[in-house]
């Protein structure tokens, strides 16, 4: 009997116990809670992370000098690990023989059992600054020894002999950099236009409507290839890709405006945005303090529901040559020598480039989708 | 209905105005101006133009006086069709742009009557038989159509045709119409070619359209009215086709109208994948030359004619759209 009534009583005390749980929770943790449940949103949020990762310690990651140039090693095939040396744990690739191929000029390259070269791990390569600052020229993953055609390849080499993996690994850095900027520099004028606009309506309203309907009835890319081609040749690199970014967040503001504005209008007319506005609370006041925090997760979701948009956008002009241009190495960029197909039908490994730009799109979409419907913990 | 007419005339003609003002500033960027480039082409076929000829021909081209001058008889100039001098071809602009607009048209529209067809059936089916297998399928080829970029799904088309069936795909005519007269046959050529681009044009949006269809008709299908209807003894097809799915056509023919632009500019980077004799080739050579009266005229063309395709599709909905039609009425 009194067991019974324990165990009712615990139950109560439970179900009780995850009311004020939910009574309490923040804003955030409520939007948290809910996000966990999408199970392929949390997923998507490993992938991006993993990715962002990525970019953040391409460096060390990459095993050949992404830069590096030789004629020796053109079109190199993906090679493989050989984990096993005569039955031990020797990780090793074998080294590569080229042949000129007399009908075709194409080198085609035999492996040659007999040179096997180690791979280590942690090992010395080319020189570069950890975050920018560190000097340092440790790898991830290295080959010891050989000469300029031997080395390990894992996803083959272009034209030029430059390693596929590595600068797979390093264009990470750009191409998910680039996304994040142009959204940055969209949701700054989405929120001021949109929040003038929802904040205002009446005619400042209607005039700023009426311009986002007239920036999306306008075909993008003629335009953004206009402006990327009138950029000066002598810009360094970072001054193109800062240009490169205004102009594709010029035209990506306008959904971003779009959510803020109607979030406006739909908190306008809440109880609590009334209650302060009675008490005497000044408008900054009520937008900072009170709408603000009840709106920014749909912020957060459209805003990487915008990522992609901008990732592609980059990745369709440095296609095309006008967008970033070498040195700089971006997904776009490496897209390009793929362009054609005949070169596709020697080097088809050239296309894997489109597998991170596949994947990062398609995480970013689940998590904004995952984002959007959390967003709204009491929905 | 009018005056929902008056206000879709006076956005198109005012989005217009904004896209010959950013044609003209793109025309503008480079450094130097037409008679710069003008002289340097000349100067590479070994003739020479003197500083007198050169300001002649700046006056004669009104490029001595201000911004809002040269705008102006810049757009006085467009109006009456003529577009300028391309520097690369050395004919008048809209000479080399010919055919092209059209046939790019031709790929746009086409793309955006498939992506109609096929989402159409396709939302409905996932909608009444949700959770089927259909319906997951095409959840699928939504995700699908919403990761790969279309200049990427072209490219590994392409690569696939190759690789596979040993056939160039690519291309808007057969090698023997290519150079020919406007004909029957010729007609009929482009009409085999355009399906393939027109399809990697149209995923996207069609991945995007199905998705709307079937959110909007799972609504509808909920309401009373259907159950009503469903109690009465109407046929399932009939009840199904009669209202729910006509009240949810309405955000899919307004999806149409912001498809458009974007299916005018994907079609210019599949075109430069497949080789399409569209614009959209043009358009980067003459970028890349330089050539901004060829390259301006490319987008300010390309940018009225979107204005109009979509004008078009608000009279559709319009047409289809009940509420619009009686607005204004009381």
């Amino acid at each position: 009997m009194s067991q019974k009534s324990n165990s009712a009583g615990n139950g109560v005390g439970h179900a009780a116990g995850s009311e004020d749980r939910y009574a309490e929770a923040t804003q955030l943790q409520l939007t948290w809670w809910r996000f966990k449940k999408h199970k392929l949103a949390l997923l998507s949020l490993w992938i991006v992370a993993f990715f962002y990762l990525i970019a953040i310690f391409a460096d060390v990651l990459a095993i050949n000098d992404p830069q590096a140039t030789d004629a020796r090693r053109s079109y190199i095939p993906p090679q493989g690990i050989h984990l096993f040396d005569d039955g031990n744990f020797r990780p090793h690739v074998n080294g590569l023989k080229g042949t000129r191929d007399l009908k075709t000029f194409k080198l085609a390259y035999t492996p040659d059992p007999a040179k096997k070269l180690p791979v280590r791990l942690f090992a010395r390569g080319y020189s570069y600054h950890l975050f920018g600052l560190i000097p340092t020229d440790i790898h991830v993953l290295g080959v010891e020894g050989g000469e300029a055609v031997d080395g390990l390849f894992l996803l083959g080499t272009d034209q030029l002999g430059r390693d596929l993996y590595s600068r797979l690994v390093v264009a990470t850095r750009i191409s998910l950099s680039i996304g994040l900027a142009g959204v940055g520099l969209s949701l700054l004028l989405g929120i001021l236009l949109g929040g003038l606009s929802g904040l205002y309506g009446g005619i400042v309203d209607t005039v700023i409507q009426r311009v986002i309907e007239m920036v999306r009835s306008i075909p993008t890319i003629p335009l953004w290839m206009g402006l990327a081609a009138a950029l000066p040749n002598t810009w360094s690199v970072t001054q193109v890709y800062f240009a490169i970014t205004l102009i594709i967040s010029l035209f990506g503001w306008t959904e971003l405006a779009r959510v803020v504005r109607g979030r406006f209008l739909a908190l306008r007319e809440e109880d609590f945005v009334i209650a302060a506005e009675l008490a005497g609370a000044s408008q900054l006041r009520i937008i900072f303090r009170h709408m603000l925090p009840s709106f920014a997760s749909h912020v957060i979701a459209a805003t990487s529901l915008a990522l992609p948009a901008m990732i592609i956008s980059e990745t369709s002009l440095s296609f095309l040559g006008l967008g970033l241009r070498a040195p700089a190495i971006s997904w776009g960029i490496l897209l390009q020598d793929a362009q054609n197909v005949q070169v596709l039908a020697g080097a088809p490994w050239l296309l894997l480039a489109a597998v991170p730009v596949i994947l990062v799109i398609l995480a970013f979409n689940f998590l904004g989708d995952g984002l959007r419907d959390a967003a709204d913990p009491y929905g | 209905m009018l005056n929902f007419l008056a206000r879709r005339l006076l956005i198109a003609a005012m989005t217009c105005v904004m896209i010959s003002i950013l044609t003209f500033v793109i025309i503008r960027l480079p450094p130097g101006d037409f008679v710069d480039a003008y002289i340097a082409n000349l100067a590479a076929s070994g003739s020479t133009v003197t500083a007198e000829q050169a300001t002649a021909l700046r006056r004669e081209y009104g490029l001595d006086r201000s911004v809002f001058v040269q705008y102006g008889l810049w757009i006085s100039r467009v109006v009456r069709g003529d577009f300028g001098i391309s520097m690369m071809w050395r004919r008048p602009v809209t000479e080399v742009i010919g055919d092209r607009l059209w046939l790019t048209m031709v790929v746009s529209f086409s793309a955006l009557f498939l992506t109609w067809m096929i989402a159409l059936p396709i939302g409905i089916y996932s909608a009444v038989r949700q959770y089927s297998i259909g319906d997951y399928a095409a959840t699928l080829l939504g995700f699908i159509g919403l990761a790969i970029p279309n200049f990427l799904l072209a490219l590994i088309l392409m690569y696939a045709g190759f690789r596979y069936f040993g056939l160039a795909i690519g291309g808007l005519f057969s090698a023997e119409y290519a150079e020919a007269p406007w004909s029957w046959a010729r007609a009929w050529d482009l009409a085999k070619h355009v399906p393939l681009p027109a399809c990697v044009l149209a995923l996207a949006g069609t991945a995007q359209l199905i998705r709307i269809m079937r959110a909007n008709l799972l609504d509808e299908l909920r309401k009373p009215y259907v159950v009503t209807a469903r109690a009465k003894g109407i046929s399932e097809r009939r009840l199904l086709l009669k209202y729910p799915v006509r009240a949810a056509l309405n955000p899919f023919a307004s999806a149409v109208a912001y498809l458009f632009p974007y299916l005018v500019s994907g079609s210019i980077v599949v075109s430069l994948v497949l080789g399409l004799p569209t614009v959209g080739p043009l358009l980067l050579q003459a970028l890349v030359a330089q050539d901004m009266y060829l390259a301006g005229s490319i987008v300010l063309l390309l940018g009225l004619l979107t204005v109009i395709g979509t004008l078009v599709s608000d009279l559709l909905l319009m047409w289809i759209e009940p509420r619009i039609r009686l607005e204004g009425r009381g």
